[in-house]
């Protein structure tokens, strides 16, 4: 596997759009070291912050992350990233396939726009995770994300496929929901707000948006395929399936195709 | 009559003439074994010839609760048309009417083929715009995308989409050729149960058996098909009659099945069942429906059956 190891605090944000295995593969060492990471004037190569060693395989390693390096991951189509330490904004933003593990904890708009693949953060998540970036028409579009700690608020805006599992969230998780599944242990208020479609189990909510009605607690053959979907990405989540749940339908201030399930 | 025999019955040197079919598989569960059954036979009902009924369908298997996507105990239907737009046609129509219908049911495709065939994707119209979809992974990890159908039980869960396999064959069959008819039945009945144990097979006509098998054409005009003159017992000692003179009944069982080898492989093991209790019931001889060879691609022929394992030859 390749590896990138930091040697010191970034000096500036860096986008590490075009650093992944299927980039570097066709890379020597040198034109890798070359490489513009950068976001300013003064030019800061890869080379200048990790010191890089590349093997041609599918799997890249970054020992040390930063909560400066933002994109990581982003367009992933292939291969393997794993992440040991924090990353910036828009982690695997625009991902198209491939597996991307960070230890540490992912700056704003994580998995943004992306189509494919598993995003997994072992830490915690910045607000707008799996959520739409300004003007963007979508958020997670039909990507996994895993999020091992907390999300902050806007979880999953806008989403439009996919999977999202969370420990917990913060407000407005699932707002704007256009199709999807979102899993989360608890989440702040007004969960779902906005959403046209889509599916939220939650463990506990905050205060619920007055646009949703509750239609009463079902057994649902759906339920049961989607505890066997969670139970390969998280068992906890899948847990809350096989209790009693209250189903609210909304938001009634759209389509209201769109379902929250809670723990009864 | 033949100088082929298999555990001493008589066996007549010809051969059973199928043809190529579209089939589909699906699974249907519920809450308990009864009531999948129930959906499942109600589906499964007239449609016993393409010809009269527009499908030929049967239970291929129950499943248990380990072997459906939804962990409720299930049935596997197989359906057989002339046709893929035939075969979409009758799916959705009885899928529409038999299953949908059935308190407590879903809906999965059953088998994995070439040609799509829409099924909750079509049926999701009965949710007259309440309906969702929703993509999800299955225990294997493949992304499958399934309808919700709001019902007045709660949701009918369908896959959007089943496929038709390439390759189904129908019209396998047997003649059983027998003393009386409550020794005949007994001896299809056996050769039934061992036919149907082939996975991937079915038996669509009732219990299995056809008491009416049929030739191509008829002397009153328009008739598709008519008695098989030459297998009824009433009408022994004319030109033509094949049957010997203490022959009273004549029973057949006809097979169909997603695979040429499970045509092969179900009609050997109702042969082979059907004459280990032969002599203990009458049997007179085995034979097989065929047309002279010229409609059907596919011929099983009984000299190639009555070896115990597969050396099958298809002509």
């Amino acid at each position: 596997m390749s590896t990138l190891i930091l040697r010191a605090a970034p000096p500036e944000r860096l986008d590490f759009l075009a650093v992944n295995p299927l980039a570097l593969s066709g890379l020597s060492q040198s034109e890798a070291e070359r490489l513009n990471v950068g976001t300013t004037r003064t030019g800061v190569r890869l080379g200048d912050c990790f010191a890089v060693k590349l093997d041609g395989s599918d799997t890249l390693i970054i020992e040390g992350g930063h909560e400066r390096l933002d994109r990581v991951g982003a367009a992933l189509s292939e291969g393997t990233i794993r992440v040991t330490g924090d990353v910036g904004q828009r982690l695997g933003a625009g991902m198209a396939g491939g597996s991307l593990t960070v230890t540490g904890n992912a700056g704003p708009y994580a998995a943004s726009g992306a189509t494919g693949g598993t995003i997994l953060i072992e830490g915690d998540a910045g607000d707008h995770a799996g959520g739409a970036v300004y003007a963007a028409k979508a958020g997670l579009d039909g990507a996994t994300l895993i999020i091992r700690g907390t999300a902050g608020d806007h979880l999953g805006d806008r989403m439009r496929r996919g999977t999202i599992v969370a420990g917990r969230a913060g407000a407005f998780a699932g707002s704007r929901m256009i199709a999807g599944t979102l899993a989360a242990l608890a989440v702040g208020d007004h969960p779902g707000l906005g959403m046209r479609r889509g599916t939220l189990v939650l463990g506990s909510h905050g205060r619920m948006a007055a646009t949703f009605v509750e239609t009463g607690t079902h057994d649902l053959v759906f339920l049961r395929l989607l505890a066997t979907a969670l139970r390969g990405l998280s068992p906890e989540h899948a847990e809350l399936l096989g209790r009693p749940l209250r189903r609210y339908s909304g938001d009634l201030a759209t389509i209201a195709k769109g379902e929250i399930w809670v723990a009864a | 009559m033949s100088d082929l025999t298999l555990n001493g019955i008589p066996v007549i040197d010809t051969f059973a003439e199928a043809f190529d079919v579209a089939g589909t598989a699906i699974v249907v569960t519920n809450d308990t074994a009864k009531w999948a059954m129930i959906a499942a036979t109600t589906m499964t009902g007239f449609a016993t010839s393409v010809i009269g009924c527009g499908a030929e369908a049967g239970i291929d298997a129950e499943l248990s609760p380990e072997e459906t996507p939804d962990g409720r105990p299930g049935v596997r239907i197989l359906l057989f048309g002339f046709e893929p737009n035939g075969l979409k046609d009758q799916l959705i129509k009885r899928v529409g009417q038999c299953i949908l219908t059935c308190p407590g049911t879903a809906c999965y495709a059953g088998v994995d083929g070439p040609t799509k065939i829409k099924l909750g994707g079509a049926i999701r119209y009965f949710g007259d715009g309440f309906a969702v979809a929703k993509r999800l992974p299955d225990a294997t990890g493949k992304a499958r995308r399934y309808w919700r159908i709001p019902v007045m039980d709660g949701e009918f869960l369908c896959e959007d989409t089943v496929r038709a396999v390439d390759g189904a064959v129908g019209g396998g069959n047997l003649l059983f050729l027998g003393r009386t008819h409550a020794e005949t039945l007994k001896v299809a009945e056996i050769a039934v149960e061992a036919a149907k144990a082939v996975p991937g097979a079915i038996l669509p006509f009732p219990g299995g058996i056809v008491r009416s098998g049929s030739k191509v054409g008829g002397r009153t005009k328009g008739m598709m098909a008519s008695t098989n003159d030459a297998y009824c017992p009433t009408l022994k000692g004319r030109a033509g009659s094949a049957l010997p003179a203490e022959c009273g009944v004549v029973l057949e069982i006809v097979i169909d099945a997603l695979t040429s080898q499970g045509v092969s492989d179900s009609m050997r093991a109702g042969l082979h069942a059907a004459t280990e209790i032969g002599s203990r019931h009458g049997l007179v001889a085995v034979t097989a429906g065929n047309y002279g060879g010229n409609l059907g691609r596919h011929h099983y022929h009984l000299r190639d059956l009555i070896a115990p394992h597969d050396a099958t030859k298809e002509g």
